[in-house]
């Protein structure tokens, strides 16, 4: 629409992006002398990294890294980016030295904190996947509420609900049982918050709100006042891992992807799945016609209140198969409100994802991946109090929240009730 | 012929100074919804007590030691009272939050640090008269809860991040904050291997109000806090300047914004009061009642604080209605888990029914059709 | 195809906005509708197209009687809308919007975009539209935009086609080509409904014009007969001229300079590009130009509430170019915003609360931290009086007033003080001619006290008649000046440069 600044115009002018990528660089440049001073001088040994069990068909030898080079090396890598970026940074770059800084401060705090010892990566990346699923299928149920505008707060509460009901009628009758339950109660709250939202038009934040209340008091009543009792009722089957032949011997990639259990193939189909729907169907169009453009979609003769509650109530099945996961995927027993504000790190995942199902699926890894490290470091003994790890994924959330790393547009018409005349 | 004009405009003037009256409508919304939703909700509360096998006997009588327990003897109402004060106190903040457009999930977080605040400086500064200590312990957990609620602020007004998921993360992070806190040594209890904190010192408790009664009424002085709150807030949001500048940009930020009013301060500003409203609710709940802090203290008064400040229409005396309403169902509730065996966690239950029918009084009107005026055509043709 | 309504009345609330309506239209016909802004052109519309269903009154096509549930049965009947507010997904391409409702599939419910497309192509060829299937919407100018929505209708087959205001967002020229596609629609056996509250267009785009008055008709005739003048009384119901009575301008001490301003939009582009100009006291200077030319930013810009990248700002001999949108307003800087219900006030605050919404921290209302209520509602109850706002009283909702009402409280809010510059954006778009009147009046009036006025407007017609000068944006910039003192201004030479042809 306007024409782009000349050269001899945009030295002149302070344009965002520039900006944005000196902040960028700075943050690269911080990030090298923590490693650099921190890391460097601290790591003595060498970090080794277990990336298969001897038993394994196709074994491969442990990954042994040098602590204190590797993280002279890493820290001299983040200082030139960083550098990089200040002096002439902007355009695509800017995202992609932040990622590459990042991913090289991982590597750089997992040879710290292995310098001298030894630890498994593949343990931790099949952990990872295992983690990530209640975070994905959370986001994925974000994904297609909000692709039809409709905000869903409720995704904790359905995970829970899900949990509950995997556990309560997993007990009575079996594990297919259950999850098939866990998906319907989990589209029977979906269907709920559509209406209240749709039809009775509460505010769809409060609406959110009061299910995830409603959920948790619902399953602490019936926890306390019946699985007390009745401890029959809250002792499910676990769904076990599957081996898939061949492709599970596979080194590292093997445990990650094809030596899991139900709940993480299915995670992945359904993300598969969603995407093909959403962007290459007729019913997808519409769908994010109606997310987009409501009163557009109406007037093609669009049902936009059928629509929302068709994919409310989706999602609501989806994160009501990510709730089993805390039950029949694997414990097998119902807490009080053991889903810990899973699902709103899955909206987190959601918006980092830029409202697209592979993006949330690879938002809930790098969530997964923050999940495990905590667990796997509170072995490794760092200085650092666990207190603080476990922090960290609510953290990150925040930031990418607030967008600090890349903003996306979220459907125009989000959060917006439609009022038909 | 001059005075003549002056006078018709006086009169001109007069009528437009005429107070539209209150109509029928603002009845239904301000009485009939709110009572028909405590019925509805009580109703289905029943039928769930129902479907895990509570046999009708008991859920009578359930009811009924849930009406002894919270306004039944001077104890009842007693407890009532002291359970009202800190959702009354962070159910005010999150109303103010609301009235400027944020929908603040934090309370829990702001108030149990806020409540670790005062605690801290109630051992700490141990020595000082009441007087100068207890205000001190005060200000320290209002302070801390004005500080940790201004992050999820400042978070909105530079980046534009939604508060709503920035104060959910921020509650999960004083969750973890405070198991930290407590275990290090300069707090935890002495001789304790688990997460508790010191106690406070009788200087900086909140003085018991009924103990020359009996000594265990406990009625707190948080009670004319609590009050004070309310006027407090009433007089912030309607008579204030910076209240109307708060309720300008959470109804319509854009008009705010041409206006003059600066809705990043704006945004700081009306987290920071309410996160110092939750502030004092966690240190009213600890040197008022707990007196010493341990993990999870708050017993998620910051999330029935949402459900207050729903129900109370986010104003000032409607969020001190809903929280004796809360705090009686809270107070009733112990009672009917004593008399009637029956879950506490049944309470819950009826709050979020309750908030339900309140935010969607459409499905109140679709329940009951018979409390309200029929209109033939419910569309206006304006708004 | 033949339609007819006949006897259709809609009812929103009290309010009739559609009252027994006869009406008839004819294949191969373009059918003009005039009618005041409220007057019930867009209901009409919007009942035929199958939006709205009727509370009265039934549509007969070819002389049989149908009832339209939703927009999917007047697809489906052959009735296709172009709504004056575009209905199309910015983030789609051209072709999902034009098939959007209506997709080529595959197996497994695939969308077959590489059909569309090609369909697209197709009725693209035979009209000769000329637009590219694979755009995205928000990338396009509004005039092919329009295409895009003509497009979809003649996707549907659509053998009547409804036109809401379609020229409100095109220069003249851009009108003129608009005309010639409507005439080959027409000639192509299309039955045309085109709906304006312009006047010359009517006149010559129309075959038959019928004339909508508070939700009846209350005229209808041959082109050929009627004149400007008889149709803006029908239209009306009194004699209405069009011109604005001023005086000659007295134009002194420049009040606002501007110069080489610049500022970028979120892709690093100029949204203004090094503009300059001047309004000096006593002289009514016109922005003209298609909307999304820069004039909002400008606007902003003006008024403080974006700071430009460069360039300086003087505002009655100060350097305002940092000063908050406060600091301006208190110098004397008033605004009357482009969007009154999005940014002019708050339909939820009573009256009284909207007229003091950007001076209540003024001493005048209580010193210290509280407002003086009762001083400030007896305040709005007398520019309540002076500007005529028709409200039983101060303390209604501002929202429960009229559009020309609501209109009539921002601008007295901002005019009832010292003020040295009155900055007006789209002041009177949305109103009856009643309101627009008023406002004009008053805003010519604000000029012969001495105050600069600056009139953002994307109506020609309302800048030419008000304006002692005009500029036109063109992409961020002016690129056009027009003195208007010494006799009236060429339309064309104005329209020309609205679509930037000066270069």
């Amino acid at each position: 629409m306007t024409a782009a600044p000349t050269q001899t115009q945009s030295e002149t002018m302070d344009t965002g992006k520039a900006r944005q990528a000196r902040i960028t660089g700075a943050v690269l440049i911080a990030l090298s002398i923590l490693v650099l001073f921190v890391f460097g001088m601290d790591s003595s040994g060498d970090a080794t990294f277990r990336l298969s069990r001897p038993t394994d068909p196709w074994a491969l030898p442990n990954l042994v890294v040098p602590a204190g080079p590797f993280n002279y090396v890493a820290g001299a890598l983040l200082a030139f980016l960083g550098v990089r970026q200040f002096l002439q940074g902007g355009g695509r770059w800017t995202a992609l030295s932040l990622g590459v800084g990042l991913a090289i401060l991982v590597m750089a705090f997992l040879v710290w904190a292995t310098a001298g010892k030894a630890f498994s990566l593949t343990g931790m990346l099949q952990a990872t996947m295992v983690r990530a699923v209640p975070i994905a299928l959370g986001g994925l149920a974000g994904v297609l509420c909000e692709r039809v505008a409709v905000v869903n707060i409720a995704i904790e509460g359905m995970l829970l609900a899900g949990a509950f009901t995997g556990a309560l009628i997993g007990s009575l009758l079996g594990g297919w049982g259950g999850l098939v339950a866990a998906v319907i109660v989990g589209g029977a709250f979906g269907f709920i918050l559509a209406a209240l939202v749709v039809t009775y038009r509460m505010d769809q934040i409060i609406a959110g709100v009061v299910i995830n209340l409603f959920v948790l008091g619902l399953t602490s009543y019936v926890s306390s006042q019946v699985f007390s009792e009745y401890r029959f009722l809250n002792n499910a089957p676990v769904f076990r891992a599957y081996k898939i032949p061949l492709l599970g011997d596979l080194p590292v990639i093997g445990p990650m992807l094809f030596k899991q259990n139900l709940f993480v193939y299915g995670a992945l189909i359904l993300v598969a799945l969603s995407t093909y729907y959403l962007f290459f169907t007729r019913s997808g169009l519409r769908a994010r016609a109606v997310g987009e453009h409501p009163h557009a979609a109406d007037t093609l003769g669009i049902n936009v209140y059928r629509t929302r509650y068709l994919h409310v109530t989706l999602g609501g099945m989806v994160a009501g198969f990510g709730g089993a996961w805390f039950t029949l995927g694997s414990v097998g027993r119902f807490d009080e409100n053991m889903t810990g504000g899973r699902g709103f790190i899955g909206l987190a995942a959601m918006i980092f994802g830029r409202w697209h199902p592979v993006g949330a699926l690879a938002a809930a890894l790098v969530f997964g991946f923050a999940d495990s490290l905590q667990q796997k470091l509170a072995l490794l003994r760092t200085p650092i109090p666990s207190d603080f790890l476990a922090m960290s994924p609510y953290i990150a959330t925040i930031i990418v929240v607030a967008g600090f790393i890349g903003k996306a547009q979220p459907p125009a018409a989000n959060g917006k009730p439609y009022v038909k005349e | 012929m001059s005075e003549n004009l002056n006078d018709k405009l006086d009169t001109a003037t007069q009528a437009l100074l005429q107070r539209t009256t209150r109509g029928r409508q603002d009845f239904e919304t301000l009485v009939i919804v709110p009572i028909f939703a405590v019925i509805a909700a009580l109703f289905l509360g029943g039928l769930i007590m129902l479907a895990t096998n509570v046999d009708l006997a008991t859920i009578g009588e359930s009811y009924l030691a849930l009406a002894r327990g919270s306004v039944g003897s001077l104890p009842a109402i007693s407890e009532t009272l002291t359970a009202a004060i800190p959702l009354v106190l962070a159910g005010l903040g999150l109303a103010l939050g609301f009235r400027a457009g944020l929908f603040n999930i934090g309370a829990e977080g702001q108030l149990l640090l806020g409540g670790m605040a005062a605690v801290m400086a109630g051992f700490m500064l141990e020595g000082l008269p009441w007087i100068i200590h207890l205000p001190l312990a005060l200000l320290a957990g209002a302070l801390v809860g004005a500080l940790y609620a201004s992050i999820a602020g400042w978070l909105k007004a530079s980046t534009g991040a939604h508060e709503v998921i920035s104060t959910i993360m921020l509650n999960l992070i004083s969750f973890r904050l405070l198991d930290y806190l407590l275990r290090q040594p300069f707090i935890q209890k002495e001789g304790r291997a688990d997460p508790i904190s010191k106690s406070v010192p009788d200087s900086a408790e909140l003085p018991r109000l009924l103990d020359w009664l009996d000594p265990n009424l406990r009625l707190h002085a948080g009670v004319f806090l609590m009050l004070a709150a309310v006027a407090f807030v009433y007089w912030l949001l309607f008579r204030s300047k910076i209240g109307f500048a708060f309720r300008a940009s959470g109804e319509n930020p854009h008009a705010a914004r041409y206006a003059g009013m600066r809705s990043g301060l704006i945004i700081i500003a009306a987290m920071a009061t309410a996160g110092a409203l939750a502030g004092l609710a966690g240190a009213s709940q600890v040197l008022g009642v707990l007196d010493r802090a341990t993990p999870g203290f708050s017993a998620g008064i910051g999330f029935d604080a949402i459900a207050v400040a729903l129900m109370g229409r986010s104003h000032p005396l409607g969020v001190l209605l809903a929280g004796l309403l809360f705090g009686a169902l809270e107070a009733g509730g112990r009672q009917m888990q004593v008399d009637a065996g029956v879950s506490i966690d049944l309470i819950s239950i009826i709050q979020a029914l309750i908030i339900v029918f309140i935010a969607a009084p459409l499905l109140v009107k679709a329940i009951f059709p018979w409390g309200f005026r029929q209109r033939k055509n419910a569309k206006g043709g304006s708004k | 195809m033949d339609v007819e309504l006949r006897g259709i009345t809609k009812r929103f609330g009290p309010v009739v906005a559609n009252d027994a309506i006869n009406l008839h239209i004819r294949a191969g016909e373009v059918l003009g509708l005039l009618g005041e802004n409220g007057a019930g052109k867009s209901t009409m519309m919007n009942i035929l197209s199958g939006l709205y269903t009727p509370d009265e009154g039934e549509i007969l096509i070819d002389g049989k009687s149908v009832t339209f549930e939703d927009p999917g049965d007047g697809i489906a009947a052959g009735i296709g809308m172009v709504h004056q507010h575009f209905m199309l997904v910015p983030v789609f391409t051209v072709a999902e919007n034009v098939v959007l409702g209506v997709e080529p599939t595959g197996r497994f419910d695939y969308l077959d975009l590489k059909t569309a497309r090609k369909q697209v192509r197709e009725i693209n060829d035979r009209y000769g539209l000329e637009v590219d299937p694979d755009a995205l919407i928000e990338s396009l100018p509004v005039g092919i935009q329009q295409r895009v929505e003509i497009l979809k209708v003649l996707f549907r087959s659509a053998d009547v086609i409804i036109l809401d205001e379609p020229t409100a967002v095109l220069t003249p020229q851009e009108v003129e080509d608009f005309f010639e596609i409507v005439r080959s629609l027409r000639d192509a056996g299309k039955a045309i409904v085109f709906i304006t509250h312009k006047l010359h267009e009517i006149l010559e785009i129309s075959d038959r014009i019928s004339v909508l008055r508070h939700g009846r008709i209350t005229g209808e005739g041959d082109p050929a007969k009627l004149t400007t003048e008889t149709l803006a009384e029908m239209m009306v119901g009194r004699p209405v001229s069009f011109t604005v009575d001023k005086a000659a301008p007295k134009a002194g001490a420049p009040m606002l300079t501007v110069s080489d301003l610049c500022l970028l939009d979120e892709h690093d582009d100029f949204a203004l590009d090094h503009v300059s100009l001047q309004v000096r006291s006593g002289e009514v200077v016109g922005i003209a130009g298609v909307q999304g030319n820069g004039q909002t930013e400008l606007v902003e810009a003006l008024t403080g509430l974006t700071r430009p990248a460069t360039g300086t700002i003087l505002f009655d001999g100060q350097d305002v170019t940092r000063s908050s949108v406060r600091e301006r307003h208190r110098m004397g800087m008033a605004h009357v915003p482009e969007d009154r219900l999005r940014s002019g006030m708050i339909a939820s605050f009573s009256v009284a609360e909207n007229m003091v919404l950007n001076s209540y921290y003024d001493p005048t209302y209580g010193r210290g931290l509280e407002i003086d209520w009762p001083k400030a509602q007896t305040t709005a109850a007398r520019y309540c009086i002076d500007f005529d706002v028709r409200t039983p009283s101060v303390f209604l909702p501002a929202g429960h007033l009229s559009g020309g009402n609501q209109q009539k409280m921002v601008v007295a809010r901002e005019l009832e003080r010292e003020t040295k510059l009155v900055i007006a954006s789209q002041p009177t778009r949305g109103l009856d001619v009643g309101s627009i009147e008023y406002i004009h009046e008053r805003l010519i009036e604000a000029r012969d006290e001495g105050d600069g006025v600056l009139i953002v407007s994307s109506e020609l017609d309302e800048i030419m008649g008000l304006s002692d000068r005009i500029l036109v944006m063109f992409e961020g910039r002016i690129v056009a000046e027009f003195d208007a003192t010494n006799g009236p201004v060429d339309r064309n030479a104005v329209g020309l440069a609205m679509a930037g042809a000066s270069e």
